[in-house]
C-alpha cells in the first residue's frame, strides 16, 4: 500500500508516463508519412544535407515530378494506368460473382451450401499469398501467364467479400421481406435485383473498398505473373525504380535514371489513391476486421 | 438449415460464378501444386522426395530460421504493444484524444507491400533518415551496415508493426468497448487499480480477439516475401534473395526451373496457413458458419 502514501506524486508520474508512451507511438506512426511528403519537395542534395524535416520548394516538386514522368518514357503513367485497370476489373468481377454468392448462401437453400460456407471461411482466413505460387504453376501449365487475366481473375477470387455479404444478408435483411416478394410473384432473380440488391448498398460499398485496397497493394501476384515492364502495376514498377536509384544501387552511379527524391515521389504517387480512400473511410476498414464476428 | 439434396436449385445459379473462381484459383492450384510436389520432372511419382530434397537444401533451414526469428519478434511485439496501447488509449478521459490517437496509429495501414518497404528503406538509410541518430546508434553508420542480415528480423518487425498495428489497436479498442461497464465498475469497487483491472478482467475477456490476431499474423508472417526481396535488391548483395521461404520457392521456380521443388515448398507454406485457418474455424469462437 505504499502507493497510498503519496498518491499525488505516483499519479502524476503515471500520467506523464502514459503521455510519453502515447506521443512516442504517435510520432512513430506519423513521422515517416510527414517525411515522405516533405522529401518529395527536395532536390537530391537537400535530401541529404538539409534538415530531414524541413520542406523543399514547390519548384523542386515540379522538377521531381517532371523527371518522374519522363522515367523510361512515361513508365510511371503506364504502371499507374495498369494498376487502375487491374484493380477496377477485379473489383467489378468480385462484386459480380461475390454479391449474388453471399446472398444465396445467406438466404437460399441449396445442396452444398454449408460446405461452401466452411471452405469460404477457411480460405478467407488464409493469407492470399499462400496461393500465389500454386496459381502461377497452374496458369503456367495452361500457358496463361503474362496476361491481364492472370492477375485480374485470381484477384477477383475474394472469399472475404463473399463472407461479408453473407453476414450482411443473414443479419441485416429479414428473410420475411424476401418471402413477401416471392409471394407477390417475384422470381428468384427479380427478388434479388429488385428487393435484395437495393438493400445491400452498404455491403457492396464495403466489399468494393476492401477488394480495391487489396488489389491495389498486391505485389506478389503481379510480380510472379507479369514479366514485362509494360504490364507492371505501380507496386511492381516501384522495384524497377529502386533498381535505378543510386542510393540503393551504386552500380548505376552518376548516370542514374532516378534520383532519391523522385523515388520518394513515386512512392507517394503509388499510395495516393489508397491513402485518399483510407482517409475518407477509415471506419470501413475496421468494420472489415471485425465484421461478422460475434461479440467478444 | 442443412439441405437434404444436391438437386439443382436457384441458389446454385447464384453461387456459380464464385464457385468457378473458387475452383480455378483456390482448389485447382492446390491440387495441381500437390501433384507437382509428389512427382518428379518427368511426371513420375516421387513420394516425398521433393519435400526431402528441398528441406535438405542448406538455404531451406536458414530460411526457416529467419522466418521463425522474425515471427517470434513480430508476434510478441505485436501482442504486447497493441494491447498496451489499446488499454491506455481506452482509459483516456478525452473523447477527442481517443479518436485522434486511434486515427493516427491507423493511417499507415494505407501503405502496404512495396510502398511501405521503400519508405522504410529511406527511414533506415542514415544519410537521409529523420531519425538518423537513432539508426546510427542502433545499427550502424551506413545503409549497408543497417541492413545486415542479423538486423532484418527487427527491421521487418518494425515495418509490419508500422503498417498493421493500428488496425489491431482499433479492433482491440472496439472489443474493450464491448465489455460491460458494470464489470469494470465492480472490479474498481473491489479495489482493483488500472493495472490489475487490465490483467485480471479486461485481457481475459479479449482472449478470443488476441487469438484471432495471433493466428492471422502468424499465417501472414510465414509468407514473408516483398520485404526481404526489396531489401536484398537495395542491399548490394548483403542479403541474399533466399532469405525467406517464399523467396526460396520463387527461386526454385524462376531460377532453377524446378517447379516440383517450388511446389513442395509452396505446399509446406500452404499447410501452415491451412492449419492456422482450419484450427480457428474448427474451434469456433469469433466466426460463425450458421
Amino acid at each position: 500500500m505504499r502507493t497510498d502514501q503519496r498518491p499525488g506524486v505516483v499519479r502524476m508520474a503515471g500520467r506523464a508516463l502514459v503521455a510519453v508512451l502515447l506521443l512516442a507511438f504517435a510520432l512513430f506512426f506519423v513521422l515517416p508519412m510527414v517525411w515522405l511528403l516533405l522529401a518529395s519537395t527536395k532536390s537530391p542534395a537537400d535530401l541529404i544535407h538539409a534538415n530531414p524535416l524541413s520542406p523543399g520548394s514547390i519548384g523542386t516538386l515540379v522538377t521531381n515530378w517532371q523527371h518522374l514522368m519522363s522515367f523510361q518514357d512515361g513508365a510511371v503513367l503506364t504502371w499507374m494506368t495498369n494498376s487502375v485497370v487491374y484493380s477496377a476489373l477485379s473489383v467489378a468481377l468480385t462484386l459480380l460473382v461475390g454479391i449474388p454468392a453471399g446472398y444465396a448462401m445467406a438466404l437460399m437453400r441449396f445442396g452444398g451450401r454449408r460446405l461452401l460456407l466452411i471452405v469460404t471461411l477457411v480460405v478467407m482466413l488464409m493469407p492470399a499469398t499462400a496461393l500465389v505460387l500454386p496459381i502461377f504453376l497452374e496458369l503456367s501449365y495452361l500457358g496463361l501467364v503474362n496476361k491481364t487475366a492472370s492477375v485480374v481473375l485470381p484477384m477477383a477470387f475474394f472469399p472475404f467479400g463473399v463472407y461479408l455479404t453473407y453476414i450482411y444478408f443473414s443479419t441485416s435483411v429479414p428473410g420475411d421481406l424476401l418471402d413477401a416478394a416471392r409471394l407477390d410473384g417475384c422470381g428468384e432473380t427479380a427478388t434479388f435485383f429488385r428487393v435484395a440488391l437495393p438493400l445491400a448498398k452498404p455491403v457492396v460499398a464495403l466489399v468494393a473498398f476492401f477488394s480495391f485496397v487489396n488489389n491495389w497493394n498486391n505485389f506478389f501476384l503481379p510480380y510472379v505473373m507479369l514479366p514485362n515492364s509494360d504490364n507492371y502495376p505501380m507496386q511492381v514498377g516501384l522495384t524497377q525504380m529502386l533498381a535505378a536509384t543510386p542510393t540503393f544501387n551504386p552500380v548505376v552511379g552518376a548516370n542514374a535514371e532516378v534520383q532519391p527524391p523522385e523515388l520518394v515521389l513515386a512512392t507517394l504517387v503509388s499510395i495516393a489513391p489508397v491513402l485518399l480512400v483510407f482517409l475518407f473511410s477509415q471506419r470501413f476498414l475496421v468494420a472489415g476486421l471485425t465484421a461478422g464476428a460475434t461479440k467478444g | 438449415m442443412r439441405s437434404r439434396s444436391w438437386r439443382p436449385a436457384a441458389g446454385h445459379v447464384f453461387v456459380s460464378g464464385y464457385v468457378v473462381l473458387l475452383v480455378a484459383f483456390g482448389i485447382a492450384p492446390t491440387v495441381y501444386a500437390l501433384n507437382l510436389a509428389f512427382t518428379d520432372g518427368e511426371g513420375r511419382f516421387a513420394g516425398i522426395g521433393n519435400f526431402l530434397r528441398t528441406a535438405q537444401d542448406y538455404r531451406f533451414v536458414a530460411a526457416v530460421g529467419h522466418v521463425a526469428t522474425y515471427l517470434v519478434l513480430w508476434l510478441v511485439t505485436l501482442t504486447v504493444l497493441v494491447l498496451l496501447l489499446a488499454l491506455v488509449v481506452h482509459r483516456l478521459a478525452s473523447r477527442w484524444s481517443r479518436a485522434a490517437l486511434r486515427f493516427v496509429y491507423y493511417v499507415p495501414g494505407a501503405l502496404a507491400g512495396a510502398s511501405s518497404v521503400l519508405l522504410w528503406l529511406f527511414m533506415l538509410d542514415p544519410s537521409v533518415s529523420p531519425v538518423d541518430g537513432l539508426v546510427r546508434s542502433l545499427w550502424g553508420d551506413t545503409f549497408v551496415q543497417v541492413i545486415a542480415p542479423g538486423h532484418l528480423p527487427w527491421i521487418f518487425t518494425i515495418i509490419a508493426f508500422w503498417t498493421g498495428a493500428g488496425g489491431w489497436i482499433t479492433v482491440m479498442y472496439g472489443a474493450l468497448n464491448s465489455i460491460p461497464y458494470t464489470v469494470i465498475e465492480a472490479a474498481r469497487v473491489d479495489g482493483a487499480g488500472p493495472v490489475k483491472t487490465a490483467l485480471r478482467v479486461q485481457l481475459p475477456m479479449l482472449r478470443k480477439w488476441i487469438v484471432y490476431m495471433l493466428i492471422l499474423s502468424l499465417a501472414a508472417g510465414t509468407q514473408l516475401f516483398v520485404e526481404p526481396q526489396l531489401v536484398s535488391q537495395a542491399g548490394f548483395g548483403v542479403v541474399g534473395t533466399d532469405y525467406s521461404l517464399n523467396q526460396l520457392a520463387y527461386l526454385y521456380a524462376f531460377d532453377q526451373n524446378d517447379f516440383n521443388g517450388s511446389a513442395a515448398i509452396a505446399i509446406d507454406l500452404l499447410i501452415v496457413a491451412l492449419c492456422c485457418a482450419g484450427l480457428f474455424v474448427a474451434r469456433g469462437g469469433l466466426f460463425d458458419a450458421d
